[in-house]
């Protein structure tokens, strides 16, 4: 981290400010400005194509961004420059990301889908050498514990369903001890009890971690919103920020959502 | 008798390294006449099989437990041929029809002296430590450029063929100083001892023997270290690995240069055995044997790629003298067969077996429960 130190004189975990991003002349992402407060749980919704997926390959280093700025905010009170570092550095600097579909070690029991997942001995030598402490199998325990895949420790995690699946890769996510946790559609293919229940995981994580949670689910993007501030994506920057109702009331979201809205 | 699966597998190896090391060499110390007696011949024959073992074994762990297709791992062995090979070229000596301390070829085709990169060559230890970082380094900027690109799957696998094309290609030139299409061959001696001493090539079977185990051993190992899980989530799922905080492109370029170097050592002890080298070892048809080989053993198992390696050679031997002409179509018939009926191989069978048994026992069990219903 080459930057200065700089006091935190904010509360902010994530800025992103004014940041554009074409492919082949297509604007995906156009200014997009986007600040994401700690311990805050943020939605973002937005009609196919708007950019929300985009949005994560910027913040978490699989894209550049063609202009502006990207920064991450340490709780030591470092900035970091995120369009400086590859995906793996910016995920250790604490940014864990949940994919819109299930990406788990299809080969590997969830006990070792998880033990990979802690930030310990990612090197390529220390990991010939790793042995796993106590500290390590606790850290395991814990996360089956919060994700409720305690009965299946040793089961080859290809065999879950889709759901548990899911559950897993929030898991595996928590084991990473991230600040910011990035979740890309977490309730797609999920019943609707198994939607309710990740809704309340989502909520009961926000405060110790800061969360971004994509969703198309509006049943799901209430539940969870609560109070929250609710982001409206459309054509690569934000069409409007609020709370649910305002947003759903928003006479432009409206018509981004609802057929172009003006034979209604 | 309850034995764990790992106490199975290591009594396995033990059984089959003493057989290896310990038998067929004492076999052939026997005298010609005795009923036991195992020919020279024949252990130059396991020998070189071995050899295939170990490079199939270099080609499982990158294709196998990394999701890596090489279509070119022949390359690396071929490298590491050639370099052992240049070795013992110079070890020859002044030939009877030149009179000079030159490689014939390099006679024939009137150099007045050696180049200067094959003088090292006259030490053995040179040449041995070229063996390792010859092909390792080929393989380390070859994989630092693509998997910086992120090149991977089907791209890869026909970016190596094309390494490996272009390698013969150069090769086969007579001016790139390494004998052209007639390669190396003639050898005499190897660390002063006779090539064709009896003695001499039972001393490197129980080689091939020694690093075919150790091959092995040092595969099995890095499976049960954290390193192995790594490797086998980066073929799973490299993404989810990346954003774990692992840098996926040094693992995949240290696994891809181990599997060079092991390919070459195989490609080294190949050479004295068999007595030539030349670049039909790098065409792209022998990169693909490799892959059958591996297909056929069982991909992504650590005794798959010895039985595949071992099983398709004794098959090719056996129809290169039955039916010479059908080995190619025989070859390529197996593969999409095995592709097709036995994803995992030889070694795959038996649970392939035990899942046909449940299903009909389950569908007898059914049939019977409705007759008397």
């Amino acid at each position: 981290m080459s930057e200065p130190p700089l006091h935190r004189d904010t509360d902010l975990v994530l800025s992103v400010e004014d940041v554009s991003k074409s492919f082949d002349g297509f604007k995906a992402i156009s200014d997009l400005t986007f600040y994401l407060g700690e311990g805050e749980l943020r939605t973002i919704i937005g009609p196919n194509g708007a950019g929300k997926s985009t949005f994560m390959d910027l913040i978490t280093g699989r894209t550049r961004p063609d202009t502006g700025s990207l920064k991450l905010h340490l709780p030591d009170g470092h900035d970091v420059d995120l369009t400086k570092f590859p995906e793996y550095r910016i995920n250790r600097l604490g940014l864990a990301r949940k994919f819109q579909t299930p990406s788990v070690y299809t080969e590997h029991s969830v006990h070792d889908n998880l033990l990979l997942s802690l930030p310990r001995a990612r090197s390529l030598f220390s990991t010939v050498f790793y042995r796993q402490s106590t500290a390590d199998r606790e850290a395991i325990e814990e996360a089956l514990e919060t994700v409720r895949l305690q009965d299946h420790r040793d089961e080859i995690a290809g065999n879950l369903s889709h759901g548990q699946k899911q559950w897993l890769e929030i898991g595996m996510l928590l084991a990473q001890k991230p600040s910011v946790l990035l979740v890309d559609e977490p309730a797609a293919g999920m019943s609707d009890d198994e939607t309710h229940r990740t809704g309340e995981l989502l909520i009961s994580l926000a405060g110790r971690h800061s969360l971004i949670v994509i969703e198309h689910d509006m049943t799901f993007v209430r539940q969870i919103a609560r109070d929250g501030k609710v982001t409206v994506l459309h054509q690569g920057s934000v069409l409007c920020e609020g709370h649910f109702d305002e947003v759903q009331n928003n006479a432009k979201v409206r018509e981004v959502y609802l057929g172009r809205g003006k034979a209604a | 008798m309850n034995f764990s699966k790992d106490r199975i597998e290591w009594i396995i190896v033990a059984l089959v390294s003493l057989v290896v090391l310990v038998l067929l060499p004492a076999l052939n110390l026997l005298s010609p006449g005795s009923a036991l007696h195992v020919s020279t011949f024949q252990l130059g024959v396991w020998g070189k099989y071995l050899c295939f073992a170990v490079l199939a074994m270099s080609l499982n762990l990158l294709w196998g437990y990394t999701g890596l297709l090489c279509l070119g791992q022949n390359l690396f062995f071929a490298l590491g041929g050639y370099a052992l090979g240049m070795y013992l070229m110079l070890m020859i000596g002044p030939d009877p029809v030149y009179n000079s301390p030159l490689p014939d070829f390099m006679d024939f085709l009137g150099y007045p002296e050696l180049p200067p990169h094959w003088k090292p060559f006259d030490s053995f230890a040179f040449a041995a430590l070229a063996v390792l970082w010859v092909p390792g380094l080929l393989a380390f900027i070859f994989g630092f450029l693509a998997f910086r690109a992120r090149i991977k799957g089907v791209y890869f696998a026909i970016l190596t063929q094309a390494l490996t094309y272009a390698a013969a290609l150069l090769f086969f030139r007579n001016d790139f100083t390494f004998g052209g299409n007639n390669g190396f061959t003639d050898f005499k001696t190897i660390l002063g001892a006779d090539l064709r001493e009896p003695a001499t090539l039972r001393w490197l079977f129980v080689a091939s023997g020694i690093l075919t185990l150790a091959t092995y051993c040092l595969i099995s190992w890095l499976l049960r270290t954290k390193f192995g899980k790594v490797q086998q989530a980066i073929r799973d799922s490299e993404n989810r690995v990346r954003f774990s905080g692992y840098s996926t492109t040094s693992f995949k370029l240290f696994i891809f240069t181990l599997s060079a170097v092991l390919a070459g050592m195989a490609g080294a002890l190949y050479v004295p055995q068999v007595g030539i080298i030349n670049p039909s070892e790098m065409v792209a048809a022998k990169g693909l044997d490799v892959v059958v080989w591996v297909a056929v053993g069982g991909r992504g198992s650590k005794f798959g790629p010895i039985i595949g390696a071992i099983a398709v050679n004794l098959l090719k031997s056996y129809t290169t003298r039955h039916f010479p002409e059908s080995w190619l179509i025989i070859s390529g018939g197996l593969f999409v067969f095995v592709v097709l009926f036995m994803p995992k191989g030889i070694v795959g069978l038996p649970g392939q077996f035990r899942g046909l048994k449940a299903k009909w026992d389950a569908r007898r069990a059914s049939r019977t429960a409705e007759a008397t219903a």
